[in-house]
């Protein structure tokens, strides 16, 4: 349906050419803009009216006082399901820090967060199938699990700022959302229009970046050097992301325009999850709770683990 | 006259919130006092880990994300 959208307009409506670039460009940009808007609306809409969103109040609840298999199990699983603004996340990692909750539990949170939500994951089935949601999903929560343990061994404790301890979490009397179902659907049209004015921008640019890709990019070029043979494509892909910052949903367009060409798979997977979980300006913003070494640890601890996902499904693929 | 308290770390959802309460106001012709709060301290003091939160009259009343027109609306009625 979406397909056939594309190419009334790009080849029907604009006359373009469906073999030139220009062409499956347009076609593409228009495809993947109708898909992926339709699928963020319907799928932001049933969360909101299942509620099944947890604040990240109730995981910290969830999470303390548990043996440390048994919080890390639950701080990943609820960093998957929990969105949060990145500008949260000092207030969160000090809430965690202060239940509590061990470090490498709260690391392990922070990763699997920007990288797996609800609305990346019904996105990237519509996309790119079930088979790569699953992979992508699944070393996400390998990622999360074991860099939090990594993190856990360099005792960063040391490298937390010292009036984080200090701070006491008051009491919070919230108050009870409006249950009916009238204020459910109310709430559920208020979260699709807050998230999509959040993502609307960074999808758009990457569908023009996947677009431009899948348009342009030769495929024998893409196979000579990105087919996976050459082993520095992965490590290149994840330095390629660090600056790049998007969201986890805005880098899907992208990845499904490199795949179609024949990039490999475990190449794209470093590129997606370097883009989404490892930015500079969300370690900028986590410098006001832990100093530069543990910065650069977590940087590294993640990197390390990216290039490790890649080469391996390179590997096996 | 109410006193509102927008918590959060100065990131642009906190400042469209902050907006939101003050068109409101105006809107209802309600006299308010709106303070931001940037001090980490005292946000995590009102029990907010995830901002931006909303604080009337000392009692938070939201938190987690830019709260719905009506939702702000219906803070300046009583």
């Amino acid at each position: 349906m979406f397909d056939a959208l594309g190419a009334l307009i790009a080849f029907r409506l604009l006359h373009l050419e469906p073999a030139s670039g220009l062409g499956a460009a347009v076609h593409f940009f228009v495809m993947d803009v109708a898909k992926i808007f339709v699928l963020l609306v319907i799928v932001i809409y049933v969360m909101g009216l299942l509620r099944a969103m947890l604040s990240p109040e109730r995981v910290r609840e969830f999470v303390r006082g548990r043996p440390d298999w048994q919080a890390r199990g639950m701080a990943v699983t609820l960093g998957a399901v929990t969105p949060f603004c990145s500008c949260s996340s000092v207030p969160l990692f000090i809430g965690f820090v202060e239940a509590g909750i061990p470090l490498g539990v709260t690391f392990s949170f922070l990763i699997a967060s920007p990288m797996i939500n609800e609305v990346a994951v019904v996105i990237l089935i519509g996309v790119l199938g079930w088979k790569l949601t699953t992979l992508y999903v699944l070393a996400g929560l390998a990622v999360a699990w074991f860099g939090g343990i990594v993190m856990q061994r360099f005792r960063p404790e040391r490298w937390v700022e010292d009036y984080v301890w200090k701070i006491r979490l008051g009491e919070a009397n919230r108050v009870e959302p409006d249950r009916s179902l009238r204020g459910r659907h109310r709430q559920a049209l208020a979260e699709v229009r807050e998230i999509l004015r959040r993502l609307w921008l960074w999808v758009l640019i990457g569908i023009g970046v996947g677009a431009l890709f899948h348009g342009f990019v030769p495929e024998d070029w893409v196979s000579r050097y990105l087919g996976g043979e050459a082993w520095y494509t992965v490590p290149a892909a994840v330095l390629l992301g660090i600056p790049l910052y998007s969201n986890a949903t805005g880098v899907i367009p992208v990845a499904e325009a490199m795949l179609t060409k024949g990039v490999a798979v475990g190449t794209t997977l470093a590129l997606m999850m370097s883009v989404a979980a490892l930015s500079l300006p969300e370690m900028l913003i986590l410098r006001k709770v832990i100093r530069w070494p543990a910065l650069a640890l977590f940087a590294g601890v993640l990197a390390v683990a990216f290039m490790l996902v890649g080469w391996g499904f390179n590997l096996i693929a | 006259m109410k006193t509102f308290k927008v918590l959060g770390g100065g990131c642009r959802n906190c400042e469209v919130t902050a907006r939101a309460i003050e068109q409101a106001a105006r809107e209802a012709g309600v006299e308010i006092r709106l303070e931001k709060v940037t001090d980490m301290a005292e946000i995590l003091g009102h029990g907010v880990m995830s901002t931006p939160g909303v604080v009337l009259d000392g009692q938070v009343i939201h938190s987690g994300g830019v709260p719905a027109p009506d939702q702000v609306r219906a803070w300046m009625q009583g």
